[in-house]
């Protein structure tokens, strides 16, 4: 037990960053405002990502209001085919299949935005390369070892890293394009973009309602305070 | 009608001493008319301690203490129940604004000598609130069930098997399992909705009336009570209500401004009031990376760190918070208030409140091995402020300490000092724009800054004597 303790007191030390292997992120101009952007997020989540991660706690029917979408064209082209618009956003994907397959559980998205941040999201969609000595032939720049393959290699193509030695070390510190992918390399980060954004709006789809409401309520707070300094005043006249 | 009214008042009156009490603790409460800035932040943590009670019951209507459902419950709570999202950034933000309150109304007591003789008890009561409040968030924190919240939970109540010979099975009693699990959450849920908030419901009762009792202290640090008027109220003294009711109005209004902000826009405060990793369900099989207390742990969690042994480790955490109860023990100085104290106690506190902040920080950092000598040089000061105080309050030279309290310029008065300084440190010139207009563009005037700056630190320097 007291090994334990001591383990865990090692481990202890804070940091506030999501972890990052000290890997320099790239960053990512993250618009919620933008709702097209955010529904064709949402499209490229359905399309690439449902299939095995779900967003359990997202609804369709929330989407479709948050962005203003018709509920209609929710379903015929942002949903997968046969969701009903109270659904949540599951996966066709059954654990144990995935487990023998992938060894893990593909973990659930929907608040992926909140613990890894857009930044993340972005550097590490965008950081695949190839490394044959992995089972699945691929690798990532700031998720070493990933567990995941590359399911945009056809839109972007694949990545061969460029290694340097670097303190002894040696780093991947760029990747190069090696065969082209359906996009362009702005097309794709285009993409990128739009998906990160609908991940992070999904990680707190009130942000919007929030962000709105906050100027109402610190004017409201504002009046109220500048009411009660005034009706201090005119009680305090009268001590000295 | 009215006679109707009048009789139901009166047989309330004649069985329950409601005028009696409000009178004696509101409308009749003799309170010093010099209060300034520090003394806002008692009626603040009344205000938040009800904030956290009334967002407290409304998440428990939709939270479920368990292992399998709370992660879910929570994301329930932000996503699908109407307010929810508000109610739970209203209880979590109000979690770490309830200790910015507290640490800055200790702090209050500490400059102005309020833990002195007769006031001792006000003071011990508030340091069992204190801790209290510490149970009361941490395990507050393990229920959203987050990876923060189990691997947190796991260090602190392992720390508990430190002690010699018992401490095994002691930390297995308070978990009731062998690693935090259901039954940990379930107990935690139980302490942290109804035993602790019983405890701290009592405690504020207690603390109020043992001020009532006695009386406030104020920055002056001399008793109003001994002036008094022909009527017997104390000359320097305004009733509570209305004079500090509407006082304590506009704290309230600049406090929720600040409130607000961190709802509406920063509601993880970058991490700090809600961690990051927390938004991952706790895993008993994965520990993260980095295993973090939230700030307000920082300092004591700073001092655990920096002492080698584990056990001692542990003591010198607990001995952190012991040293504050002793507060009104330690301090030999007859004088009260800071602004007639000698210049070895002002230094002896600035040197705590750095020491304090620092070990904040060095709490939040990796413990390297710079970090970790930080750390022990810090917590040195800490217990030297406390352990050296019967000395160096022996020998203070304290000024002499008026009769009656004094006047502080107040906002509206210092203003035109303010302007001042501004005009001294700025230059405006006439510049006639292209259209013909003068305008008054206003630029940086680099001696009027180093002037300023100097004779601030000067001033700051002399208030150190």
């Amino acid at each position: 037990m007291k090994k334990i303790i001591y383990t865990l007191l090692l481990l202890f030390p804070l940091s506030l960053l999501a972890a990052g292997n000290g890997v320099k992120l790239q960053s990512v101009d993250i618009d919620l405002d933008d709702f097209a952007s955010i529904q064709r997020g949402a499209k490229h989540y359905v399309t690439y990502c449902l299939g095995c991660h779900s967003a359990k706690y997202m609804r369709y029917k929330r989407i479709a209001m948050d962005l203003e979408v018709d509920e209609a064209i929710m379903l015929a082209e942002i949903a997968p085919e046969g969701a009903n618009i109270y659904d949540q956003m599951h996966t066709a994907m059954n654990a144990r299949d995935s487990k023998k397959w992938f060894g893990v559980i593909p973990p659930d998205l929907s608040l992926i935005g909140r613990s890894r941040g857009g930044d993340w999201l972005y550097s590490y969609l965008k950081g695949f390369y190839v490394d044959n000595s992995k089972p699945l032939g691929v690798n990532n720049t700031v998720f070493k070892d990933v567990g995941m393959p590359n399911v945009l290699w056809k839109l972007q193509g694949t990545q061969e890293p460029v290694i340097e030695s670097v303190h002894g070390q040696d780093v991947v510190t760029f990747l190069k394009l090696q065969n082209d992918g359906t996009l362009s390399a702005k097309e794709f980060d285009t993409m990128i973009t739009e998906l990160v954004n609908f991940l992070v709006y999904v990680g707190e789809p009130v942000q919007l309602k929030r962000l709105q409401m906050g100027k109402y309520v610190l004017f409201f707070l504002l009046m109220f305070t500048v009411i009660a300094y005034l009706l201090k005043k005119e009680y305090w006249k009268d001590v000295h | 009608m009215k006679n109707k009214m009048n009789e139901c008042t009166n047989w309330v009156l004649e069985r329950f001493p409601m005028s009696k009490l409000w009178n004696e603790h509101m409308a009749q409460y003799y309170a010093p008319k010099n209060f300034n800035f520090w003394y806002f932040f008692g009626s603040l943590a009344l205000l938040v301690l009800v904030n956290q009670f009334v967002t407290g019951i409304l998440l428990t209507m939709n939270y479920k203490p368990d292992a399998k459902l709370a992660f879910d419950s929570v994301e329930y709570i932000m996503r699908d129940v109407n307010w929810g999202w508000l109610i739970r950034y209203m209880h979590s933000t109000g979690a770490s604004a309830f200790f910015i309150v507290i640490y800055l109304h200790m702090f209050r007591g500490m400059i102005y000598g309020s833990y002195k003789r007769p006031r001792e008890l006000i003071w011990i009561f508030g340091m069992l609130l204190f801790v209290c409040l510490m149970a009361e968030a941490f395990m507050g924190y393990l229920l959203p069930w987050g990876q923060m919240s189990y691997w947190g939970a796991q260090v602190i109540i392992s720390l508990f098997s430190a002690i010699p010979v018992i401490g095994d099975e002691l930390s297995l009693w308070i978990r009731g399992d062998y690693v935090i699990s259901d039954a940990t959450l379930n107990r935690f849920f139980a302490f942290h909705v109804i035993a602790v908030p019983l405890a701290l419901l009592i405690l504020v009762f207690l603390h109020i009336i043992a001020l009532h009792e006695v009386g406030s202290n104020n920055p002056d640090g001399i008793e109003i009570k001994e002036s008094k008027d022909p009527w017997g109220h104390p000359v320097d003294g305004i009733p509570f209500h209305p004079y500090y009711t509407v006082k304590d109005i506009v704290g309230v209004g600049v406090f929720l401004i600040f409130f607000a902000t961190v709802i509406f826009y920063m509601p993880e405060l970058g991490g700090y009031f809600l961690e990051h990793a927390n938004f991952i369900p706790a895993d008993p099989l994965a520990t993260p990376e980095h295993i973090a207390p939230l700030w307000y742990f920082t300092p004591f969690y700073a001092i655990l760190r920096a002492i080698p042994d584990k056990f001692a480790g542990v003591i010198a955490m607990g001995g952190a918070i012991v040293v504050l109860f002793l507060l009104p023990w330690l301090d030999r100085c007859k004088v009260k208030s800071i602004r007639y104290r000698g210049g070895i106690f002002k230094k002896a506190l600035l040197l705590f409140v750095i020491s304090f902040i620092a070990l904040g920080y060095l709490g939040m950092q990796p413990a390297t091995p710079g970090y970790t000598m930080m750390a022990r040089i810090f917590t040195a000061i800490y217990f030297g402020f406390f352990l050296l105080m019967p000395i160096y309050t022996h020998w203070e030279k304290t000024k002499p300490i008026p009769k009656r309290v004094t006047e502080e310029p107040d906002v509206e008065e210092q203003y035109a000092a303010i302007v001042e300084a501004f005009d001294e440190m700025t230059i405006k010139e006439p510049l006639k724009t292209s259209w013909g207009a003068t305008a008054f563009p206003v630029t940086p005037n680099k001696s009027g800054i180093i002037h300023v700056t100097t004779r601030l630190l000067k001033k700051l320097k002399a208030s150190l004597d």
